[in-house]
Order: C-alpha cells, then structure tokens, then sequence
C-alpha cells in the first residue's frame, strides 16, 4: 500500500520541483499520489502531482486531507515574501497561521504519520555573537526579531509543539540554507542577478548556499525513509561577498551599514530589480552552519559543496560587466 | 603628417586644442588669455623644462640639447666601469641602451613630434624603478605578482569556514613586520614551546589600549613558528565595519566555546586574551597586573579538546599606548568599553594614534598539558578555576621576569 504526500504551497518553484521529484519517484519507493496544494495555481508543470487549488490558511486544508487520505505532510510553504505579489504582513499571514491551520489539520487526521517541514537557515538569525558555524542546537543570538526569521522561529515553534502532541508522528524539519539555481526563485539568486550588488561597507559577510539536486535528494530521503530530527542542509564550506561578486564578475556598491536596507533597496529598485527585506542582515554579518548532523544522523552527503554549487549557478548567468578585468575563464 | 594628426581626437572642436597647433582654451588662459589664440603649444612650453637637464627634458622642445648630450653621457659613466662588472652594472647598461634605442627611435622620425607626456622616458624610469626594487628577475617577479593580484580579483581564492584567508594573511604578516622588528625591536623567546603540529591554546595577557598585542602575536608565531594563529576576539570586534572583516579574515573568530572547541579540535592553533577589555583598558598605573581571567572558559575548552595550553608573556605593549584616563559616559554613547586618553590623544589627533616605540619581549611558556585530565573534566569548576590561576600566575611570574630582563621600556 502505497502511501499519499501532501505538498504545500507548490505554486513556489522549490516546492513545486520537489512534489514533481516525489511524484516522479513512484510506487517503487511506496509514494502512491503526490497532491499539491496552494491558493494559485503553479507556473510550471507538475508532472504527476494533483494539484488542489485551497488556502492553507483556512480550515480547507483539514478536508484536502481527509479527502485525499494524506500519510505524509511536507510543508513546503514558508517562504520569505516576495515583495512582486505580496508585502510582508501577508508573508507572514501565509507562514505562520497557515503553519498553525496546516497542523491542526494534521493533528485532527488519524492517517498522517510524518511531518518535513521545509525550515530555513534563517531561524539562526545572524549578528556579530554568533558562532562561526551553528549546529542544529545553537540558540539564535540576533536578527529573529523581524521578517522572515522571526516567521521560520514561530513555525519551528509550532511545529515542536505539534511533534510534542502527537509523538507518534514523525517529525523532520530540515533548515536549508538558500538553494542557488537558475530556476529557483530565492532572495540570493535575485540579488545575484542585479547588475550590480550593493554591499554593506566594511562588511564581507559569508555565504553558503545549497545546490538544488541536494536538496531535492535530502527531502525524498526524508519522506520515503524515516529520518525524525532537525537537520541543516547547506553545501560544504563557504564564500565571501567579495568573492562571489568577483566571480560574477560584477562590481559591488558599498553603502554605509546605517540606513542599509533602504539605500540597498533602493539602489536595486532603480537596476529595475526587488530587494528581499531581510536580506541586509545576512549581508552585514552572513551565515554558515554545519552539517555535522545532515552526514552523521541522517545520513546523506551533499554531493555539491557551496563553490561548486555557486560556480555551476554562475555558468548560467550573463557574465557581469567586470568579467574582462579578472572573470574567471 | 600634421593633417592626420589634426583629425585624430578633439581637432576641431571649439575652446578645445588639437595639441600640436592651436592650445586648447584652458592653455591660452594659462598662458595669459590676451595673446594670440593660434600660438602653438611649442612656443608655450619651453619655459617648463630646465636647460641644463637635458636627460629630464621634453621631447620636442630640448630635442636638440639632447641629440648633443645623447654622445656626453655615455663617456661620463665610463669611470666606474673599472670595478668589476656586477649585475647591477649590467642591469644600469642594458637600461642605458634601451633609453638610447628608445632616443634614436624617436629622433629618426619626422621632426614634428607633439608636446606631451614623454611616455616612453616615464616607461624607461618605471623599468629601472622595478630593477632596482625587485632585482634584475624584475620581469618574472612582476608577472607572478600580476597573476596572483589576478586571481585575487577573479575572486579565484578559498576561505576556510571561519572565513580565514591565508593569502591575505600572508601579505599582512609581512606588512606588519617594520612595525614588530625595526618599531617595537620585538623579542621572541620559547617559540619551540609552541608545538609543530595539532591544536594548541594560547593564552596570553592582553594591553595597550588598541589590542596591537594580538596583531604582534600572531606575526610572531606566523613569523617564527611558521603557523597561522587564530585568534578568539570578543564580540564588538565583528560588530565594527573594516575590523570585523579583517579579523575574519586573518582567522579571528569569535570567543566562544563552540568555535575554540571547533578550531581546537582540528588541531588549529587558538589564541585567547582572557582579561578582554579589563586588560586593555586598564590605567597606565596598574600595568603589568593581571585582571581576572575570564570565568575559566578557555581552560575547559582546551580540556574538552585535551590539547595543551601555552602561557604567553607579551612585555612592550602596556607602554604603546598610556591610557591616562577614560571618558566612561562618551564611551557609553558610543557603545564601546572605555574611550581612552593617552598623552598624546586626542590632544596631537591622529599624530597621536602613532604607538610609542617601547620594546616588546614575548615569551612563549613551557606548555601545561590538559590530557593528563578527562575531557569530563572539564566540568569541574574547582579544578578549571585551579588550572586558570596556574595559568594566571605563570604568566605574571615571567612578566616579572622580562621586565627585569628588559630594562628600559623604550631605549
């Protein structure tokens, strides 16, 4: 008997290549349907997935599931705003009261046997306290307090509060650092495609990114093995602001750190792009975790470290105007 | 020739000179706007170059003076080829005949060459320069140089998960060495105690206002050991722009146990200054006393890690900087810990930002080994408290010592 997965907020590209990758994935793993659920329908195909047109924020999703007779959740639908389609308090509305209808659904289901909750590294917040490299067990020191992060720290709550009710659930939240691709729609990849990056002067911050067949991997091993526990997935090691600038080959703009978001947003807005509003602290004071866990507890090796998947994204790209001055050949 | 000239660039233009026969408006200004727009550049600049520089002078104008010379000069540096021919001599020479290659290249063309910048003298000088800055390879050197700044700037580097890059460290070592050896005539002594390889923490006292003592440290062990320090900085150093990003780079991170545990543990060398901002900031009247070091963190690190500790005595860095007095209710405002006052800042401003020339001694210690412990040790508070004074007093005793060893702080 083959099991159902629900996705969330596959309208979003991530989560859409990831219900396509389940669904692609078939019986021989014990995945009989994969539904898709979200309030607009997706851009792309999506293959083999039933797709649902339903708000996660009402208690709809309580049928969906009841209907389509769900085992498995994979929540999918928390996600920075995107500043085109909506501000951040409707960001926010989607996170985390979307989160809580999303699990009371699931505590009312009798079926539902496993949560993968798509988390972000951005519930480790980041400020000049923190530790070279989190682990899954350090305590966010600052920047939680708005944004983005503040909704990924509620959803984890609330998500530690359902697996505390419902112990015979399995819970996986896995914290992704932010997957750099082409095709996949994050505040990295849209703040790389600018012609020119506004930094924050006197600040070279660390990145790392994820590569996208990883974290496609990472959660199929999720939700067709039993992995409960929280888990980083990021690529190994990390790069400097300066230095993906460089190999972009574009030049960056520094601006003075007081007044950042605003100058940086600005600036931005005039190359004709967005600015993802938590974007400035990570580019003041970066982010990198360790994956210690992902490759002794769950058990996967990421196949790409954050150069490669940086230097892969970067062979799509349109060199940038400095490419003649020293773009790698 | 001079029509062709004429068509290239601005010709034509008004207000603007075409450089060999009409002077731009900015010229004519220059040489006393009344006279006649049409005098040519030639005219106007013989004033510049000195007659009885004829090597020096521009082209066009001291062409002639210089045709004469070009035959003098050779003769007048025959007398020094007496001496044996050394290879700077030939490096002179082989300069000496591409200048007169160059002079003869110019001059056998048509006599109408445009005042200018002389390129090519600029380009003679710029050899010679490199020669005897970098020595005859100076093409070699000059071109590995261009490829590293190269792959500098093709963002073609790594950096360790800490954000260390050695590359730059490298550089800064080497910067900083006048500063420890000719400004400081830093001593180093016990360097052996440092170990050849595995993970280490240094401990180390910490003044002189500016904490010039961790940047004269790691040049030391860098220098002298051949391994890179990494230092453990208190939180405000990665808050401030510049700073921040400059000690990551050189392989600071911040104090805490998950990072000293982390660099320990893959057999990095960690260096930590207890005392923190009490030891920096402390009055010129307490120099050389030991604050409190810290609540023993260091020590249960390095237990945890079991790697040895190494007890370093920094004597000089107290005199850099006098701190004789603080403006605590400024330094508040600022959100920094003390805002010092030295005899000479601000009174002298940034003149007063130079240190004093006091002399340094580092002393690295014998090492105190940890493995002897558990790494469950490392929860008994008495005996993190035991190991932290042992470290404590070792440190103050040499201090004692060097200074007797040291005499006078600055001469």
């Amino acid at each position: 008997m083959g099991r159902v997965v629900l996705v969330t907020g596959v309208a979003g590209t991530f989560a859409a290549r990831v219900s396509r990758t389940l669904a692609e994935l078939g019986d021989d793993s014990g995945i009989d349907r994969v539904v898709g659920i979200d309030t607009r329908p997706p851009d792309g195909d999506l293959g083999g997935v039933k797709f649902v047109r339903a708000d996660i924020r009402t208690p709809v999703v309580g049928k969906v599931m009841a209907v389509e007779d769900v085992d498995v959740v994979v929540h999918l639908d928390v996600n920075p705003s995107d500043l085109g389609r909506r501000g951040g308090s409707a960001a926010k509305e989607r996170n985390v009261i979307g989160t809580m209808q999303l699990l009371a659904a699931c505590q009312r289901s009798a079926n539902v046997s496993k949560l993968v909750l798509g988390s972000s590294t951005s519930v480790y917040g980041t400020s000049p306290r923190d530790p070279a490299l989190f682990t899954e067990s350090t305590a966010p020191q600052g920047g939680v307090r708005v944004g983005f992060p503040k909704d990924a720290v509620e959803v984890e709550t609330y998500v530690r509060g359902f697996a505390r009710r419902r112990p015979d659930v399995l819970v996986t939240m896995l914290r992704l650092a932010q997957v750099l691709h082409a095709d996949i729609e994050t505040p990295l990849r849209n703040y790389f495609a600018n012609p020119m990056l506004p930094s924050v002067l006197g600040f070279d911050p660390r990145l790392q990114f994820t590569h996208l067949d990883d974290a496609l991997a990472v959660f199929t091993e999720a939700v067709v093995s039993d992995r409960p526990g929280t888990f980083n997935v990021a690529g190994e090691g990390v790069m400097l602001l300066s230095q993906v600038a460089r190999r972009l080959g574009k030049p960056v703009i520094p601006l003075p750190p007081l007044g950042f978001a605003s100058l940086a947003g600005r600036a931005i807005r005039t190359m004709g792009g967005e600015m993802s509003p938590d974007l400035h602290r990570l580019l003041t004071y970066g982010r990198a975790v360790d994956i210690f866990a992902l490759r002794d507890i769950f058990g996967f090796e990421p196949t790409y470290s954050t150069e490669q998947t940086f230097e892969q994204f970067r062979a799509g790209q349109r060199p940038g105007v400095l490419s003649g001055v020293g773009g790698k050949a | 020739m001079t029509d062709e000239r004429r068509t290239i660039g601005t010709g034509g233009q008004a207000g603007r000179g075409n450089r060999s026969t009409s002077p731009s408006s900015a010229a004519r200004s220059l040489a006393g706007g009344s006279s006649g727009a049409k005098k040519p550049v030639k005219k106007a600049k013989p004033s510049a170059p000195k007659p009885d520089a004829p090597k020096a002078a521009t082209k066009p104008a001291a062409k002639k003076p210089a045709q004469k010379s070009a035959p003098q000069g050779p003769p007048k540096q025959e007398p020094p080829r007496l001496r044996a021919v050394t290879e700077e001599d030939a490096a002179e020479a082989a300069a000496a005949a591409a200048e007169e290659a160059a002079r003869k290249t110019r001059t056998a063309g048509p006599g109408s060459m445009p005042a200018g910048i002389p390129l090519d003298e600029i380009l003679v000088a710029v050899a010679q320069a490199a020669q005897r800055v970098l020595g005859s390879d100076w093409e070699g050197r000059l071109a590995a140089f261009v490829a590293a700044l190269r792959k500098r700037l093709s963002g073609d580097f790594e950096v360790d998960e800490f954000g260390f890059d050695p590359q730059i460290t490298e550089i800064l070592t080497e910067a900083v060495e006048p500063l420890a050896e000719k400004w400081f005539r830093l001593e180093v002594r016990g360097i052996e105690n440092i170990p050849a390889e595995g993970g280490a923490l240094l401990v180390a006292n910490h003044s002189g206002t500016v904490p010039l003592d961790g940047v004269i440290t790691g040049y030391a062990v860098k220098k002298y050991s051949g391994r890179n320090l990494r230092p453990l900085g208190a939180d405000l150093v990665f808050a401030l722009p510049f700073v921040g990003q400059m000690a990551r780079k050189v392989g600071a991170t911040l104090a805490c146990t998950a990072d000293a545990e982390r660099l320990l543990t893959t057999g990095e060398l960690a260096g930590v200054w207890p005392e923190g901002f009490k030891g920096i900031g402390k009055p010129f009247a307490e120099r050389y006393k030991l604050q409190r070091f810290g609540r023993g963190g260091f020590v249960s690190s390095a237990m945890r890690a079991q790697v040895p500790i190494v007890p370093v005595s920094i004597v000089g860095a107290e005199e850099i900087y006098p701190l004789v007095g603080n403006v605590p209710s400024l330094a508040r405002l600022l959100g920094i810990p003390y805002l010092p006052i030295t005899p000479f800042f601000p009174l002298l401003g940034p003149l007063g930002m130079i240190p004093l020339p006091s002399k340094w001694i580092i002393e690295f210690g014998e090492p105190i080994r940890t493995d002897a412990y558990e790494p469950e040790a490392a929860d008994d508070p008495m005996l993190l408290f035991n190991v932290t004074d042992q470290v404590r007093e070792t440190i103050q005793q040499t201090l004692y010592a060097l200074l007797v060893d040291r005499g006078n702080a600055f001469f």
